[in-house]
């Protein structure tokens, strides 16, 4: 009897919030939009918290685990700097070389990653860096096509990407495996 | 500090615009579609960004508090990969671009599967 009360309590928790993180991210938003942080919103902010996951669990039953929001904090900032870097040097390119000098090619990247939300932010991270646009995937899952817009060596724009945005977002989403 | 707030917001305003600027006669002048596709990704990041940055700024001089810009930058952050994915999506299957090369580890790239090459043969995904 105690035993199956012990296990029935990680499984109302569960059903009550079905996603945490989205119900933390959704006080903040809710705090962003109205522009205030009065003890008003935040209560409103954490009823629509509870209440949106509660109701659209039945749709999005799958729980991401072993993710790990600090060191997504860290990568979103990496990711931002990256886009202020490349941004510039991808504008230098557009203004000054001439589109038959640019060598834009395909690049092929074979994935590590199996989770659909890491490749999903992977892609996502890719087209959002100047210079780089995530095109297709392959069939099963397990390659991305990116088309650079002027790389001498598409093997070098296929290791920088792996090494720099690939392996940390392994971190984040299956460090278990 | 109010006054090296303005010269920051015009300073970012400027910016902004000038990434915009840069971005639209990038569209102009590529020539490849999916060359062009390059173009917008630069204006819709750092163009927008600064932009928005700017207005943050500005409403801290005016008084009127607000930060509610940057969802739209989250917002935009979040969409416009997925807007670029369809465009090029539609060029793969149009083949208004230079054929990619064939997937190392699986059969055929998703696009071209189906709809342009009939059914998942190896053979037949390497056209």
């Amino acid at each position: 009897m105690a035993e199956s009360q012990a296990q029935d309590r990680p499984k109302l928790m569960r059903r009550v919030f079905p996603h945490p993180l989205l119900t933390v991210l959704l006080i903040v938003v809710w705090c962003v939009i109205t522009n205030s942080v009065a003890p008003g919103t935040i209560v409103l902010g954490v009823i629509l918290g509870i209440l949106i996951p509660f109701f659209t669990y039945p749709y999005w039953p799958h729980v991401p685990r072993g993710f790990r929001p600090f060191k997504m904090v860290s990568y979103l900032f990496l990711v931002i700097w990256d886009i202020l870097v490349a941004n510039v040097s991808v504008a230098w390119i557009v203004l000054t070389k001439r589109n038959s000098d640019m060598r834009s090619t395909w690049v092929v990247i074979p994935l590590d990653l199996r989770t659909p939300e890491a490749i999903t932010l992977l892609a996502g991270t890719i087209t959002l860096t100047p210079g780089t646009v995530s095109a297709d995937l392959s069939d099963e899952g397990h390659c991305l096509l990116v088309h650079a817009l002027d790389a001498d060596d598409p093997n070098a724009v296929r290791d920088e990407i792996k090494t720099r945005y690939e392996a940390r977002l392994k971190e984040i989403f299956e460090y278990e495996s | 500090m109010i006054a090296i707030l303005e010269i920051v917001s015009a300073i970012a305003l400027l910016v902004g615009a000038l990434f915009t600027l840069v971005g639209s006669y990038g569209l102009l002048k590529l020539d490849d579609p999916m060359k062009r596709l390059h173009a917008p990704t630069k204006a819709g990041t750092l163009g927008i960004g600064a932009l928005i940055m700017a207005s943050i700024l500005h409403s801290f001089t005016t008084g009127i508090d607000s930060v509610h810009e940057i969802l739209v930058m989250a917002f935009l952050f979040v969409t416009a990969p997925i807007s670029a994915h369809f465009v090029s999506k539609v060029h793969l299957h149009r083949g208004t671009c230079e054929t990619p090369p064939p997937p190392p580890e699986d059969k055929v790239w998703a696009t071209r599967g189906q709809a342009d090459d009939g059914p998942l043969a190896p053979d037949q995904a390497q056209s």
